[in-house]
């Protein structure tokens, strides 16, 4: 059985569909990545699983339990790292662990070994008298997956683990992130707008505009695009778009970057093109299909052109009580 | 048979469906407000001296320009009970100040995720910031013997019930102000509104008797006016006039334990609801 179920998943949100009919599934002991640009209902879907908030029509379930009707059992089935930091500043590491523990109703003596384990697993054994208020950011995050998982949940949610870290910060809270799962066993569900970051998540799914546009494995879906991503830029994109569209059939995505074309074969298709545009290339890439790229293909957008929302907690259906 | 009953529903009376009502997690909310209040050093400072300022610097102003009135006592002793309740009200306001820091740097989120029932969360917060508020209150007391004021035992276990009751009166209400607030700017903007017309309107620095009608009537809403009558029954009990209590004892226990009940509801009531 999936430990997450949604099924045609609504919430209206000052009169429109913050999600529109989402439906998909997770599976016990997956890596699951939830993608999509700001706005398409990431965090929605997010809170709406972790109980912060109701929803409109539809159903979700995780462990089993109705998020609507059973909330304390969702939440017992779960761990939560969320995009920003939720610790107390003013508490050392072991008083954030150990009011977790409290919260969760675990007995002091069952609190004192699961905190001991943990610490040593991310490695703050020796800091853990030490205020939070003096952890850099990637230790605070690693603090905060210890959390999520200091009352074995089911499943552990990461809403945007990396964001705001360094990359290699990144990298070490990703390798924590494995780590941990390997000695849990908990299922995890993640977002990111890392495109690296989804590529080793066991399946994937995009959400774009409140509805779930593609679930697969990473695999899958580049093998989906059917070709290579080409990328040229020109001199005047614009135009040149226009130009392809009549004269190719191809629909190439605007980037930063240039144009963004998919096509079969593309080492046989970038001859064409110098001879076919009327106007000068100023550079032509070919690569072979990566997460970015199927997100591009399906969206029409760049994950980055949205970036992650910081902080405008106004904006979006966040749980306020 | 009540036990088997519940049992068999598996439901007992302190499961919801947010989860259980948890001892565990009371006292560890509690736990943190106090070391949070601790490790504060400035709120610390801020909080002992605000009504030694009060008494001293104000009262004895007062107490010149006034002088003692006809049994001897002066303006000081006079303001001793209001003081106690300006302390009460603003440690019981600037406890609940909490939940909206909680809800601006997140903390709050770690709290509503844990499986026990938002009443939990109500309680812990109400506990935590009615204890402190008795706590600082009872510190003031141990100036009333400077100011000439006999107070025994009897007065201070009196006393000791009477803040509690004003306590979770003042924190139950600011609670359930501060769970529609979300920022700290409007937290600040509100509470500044609503406290200093709550401390000017409970008969601390002058008789409630001595105000115009319109706003004796807003005083006698006001759950402070009767916790500073409660106060001047055991500090002032000797006095009579115009600095003697001037509501029966009875009535503000009474709608201090009615105003709680009602506030405590409230509160966990906004708790309880999912948008």
């Amino acid at each position: 059985m999936p430990v997450i179920q949604v099924i045609d998943l609504v919430k209206r949100y000052n009169g429109h569909r913050a999600v529109d009919g989402a439906a998909f599934e997770v599976n016990e002991g997956e890596t699951f990545g939830f993608l999509g640009p700001n706005g398409a209902g990431k965090t929605t879907t997010i809170n709406i699983l972790c109980t912060l908030l109701n929803f409109d029509s539809g159903a979700a379930l995780v462990n089993g339990y109705d998020c609507r009707r059973e909330p304390g059992k969702v939440r017992s089935s779960i761990g939560l790292v969320f995009q920003e930091v939720t610790l107390d500043n003013d508490l050392t590491a072991y008083e954030n662990l150990k009011f977790h523990c409290y919260m969760y109703n675990m007995d002091k003596r069952l609190a004192e070994a699961r905190i001991d384990e943990i610490l040593d697993v991310v490695g703050l054994s020796d800091r853990r008298g030490e205020m939070v208020k003096r952890f850099s950011g990637g230790m605070k995050r690693r603090l905060e997956i210890a959390r999520g998982l200091l009352h074995r949940p089911k499943v552990l949610f990461l809403d945007e683990p990396t964001l705001g870290l360094d990359p290699q910060t990144r990298k070490g809270v990703w390798g924590f992130i494995e780590k941990t799962k390997k000695a849990s066993g908990a299922t995890i569900f993640m977002t990111t707008h890392y495109m690296d970051e989804a590529e080793v998540c066991d399946r994937i799914a995009i959400i774009d505009n409140g509805r779930i546009i593609a679930c697969a494995a990473p695999a899958e879906l580049k093998g989906s695009l059917k070709g290579d991503t080409i990328v040229v830029k020109t001199v005047d994109d614009g135009a040149a778009r226009r130009e392809i569209e009549a004269r190719f059939g191809l629909r190439p995505a605007v980037t930063e970057a240039g144009l963004v074309l998919m096509v079969e074969a593309g080492e046989k298709f970038i001859p064409r093109l110098f001879e076919g545009l009327g106007m000068g290339i100023v550079s032509v890439n070919i690569k072979r299909p990566s997460i970015e790229d199927v997100f591009i293909h399906l969206t029409g957008r760049e994950i980055r052109d949205y970036g992650p929302q910081e902080a405008k907690n106004g904006q979006r259906p966040m749980a306020r009580q | 048979m009540g036990s088997a009953r519940w049992r068999g529903n598996n439901a007992c009376p302190f499961q919801t469906m947010h989860g259980t009502f948890s001892l565990k997690a009371i006292y560890v909310i509690v736990l943190r407000e106090f070391k949070r209040f601790f490790r504060q050093k400035g709120r610390l400072v801020v909080t002992m001296a605000r009504p030694l300022i009060w008494l001293f610097i104000v009262g004895s102003g007062f107490t010149r320009l006034i002088g003692a009135n006809a049994t001897g006592t002066s303006y000081m002793q006079f303001i001793l009970p209001g003081i106690v309740g300006m302390t009460i009200l603003f440690s019981s306001v600037f406890s609940t100040i909490s939940v909206v820091w909680d809800r601006e740097f997140g903390f709050l989120r770690e709290m509503l995720v844990a499986p026990v029932s938002r009443v939990t969360i109500v309680f812990g917060k109400l506990i935590s910031g009615t204890l402190l508020s008795v706590s600082q209150g009872a510190a003031l007391l141990a100036v009333a013997p400077f100011l000439g004021l006999n107070v025994g035992i009897r007065e201070v276990a009196l006393m000791l019930a009477l803040m509690t009751l004003v306590s979770l009166a003042i924190t139950a209400f600011g609670l359930f102000i501060a769970s529609f607030l979300t920022s700290l700017e409007g937290f600040n903007v509100i509470m500044n509104f609503i406290v200093l017309p709550m401390f000017f309107l409970s008969g601390a620095l002058y008789p409630v008797g001595a105000l115009p009608a319109a706003l004796r009537a807003v005083s006698y809403l006001n759950p402070l006016c009767y916790g500073v009558d409660s106060f001047k029954h055991v500090l002032l009990a000797a006095q009579s006039g115009a600095l003697a209590p001037e509501l029966p004892l009875s009535l503000d226990a009474a709608y201090l334990i009615a105003f709680s009940a009602v506030f405590v509801f409230l509160s966990a009531a906004v708790f309880e609801r999912r948008k």
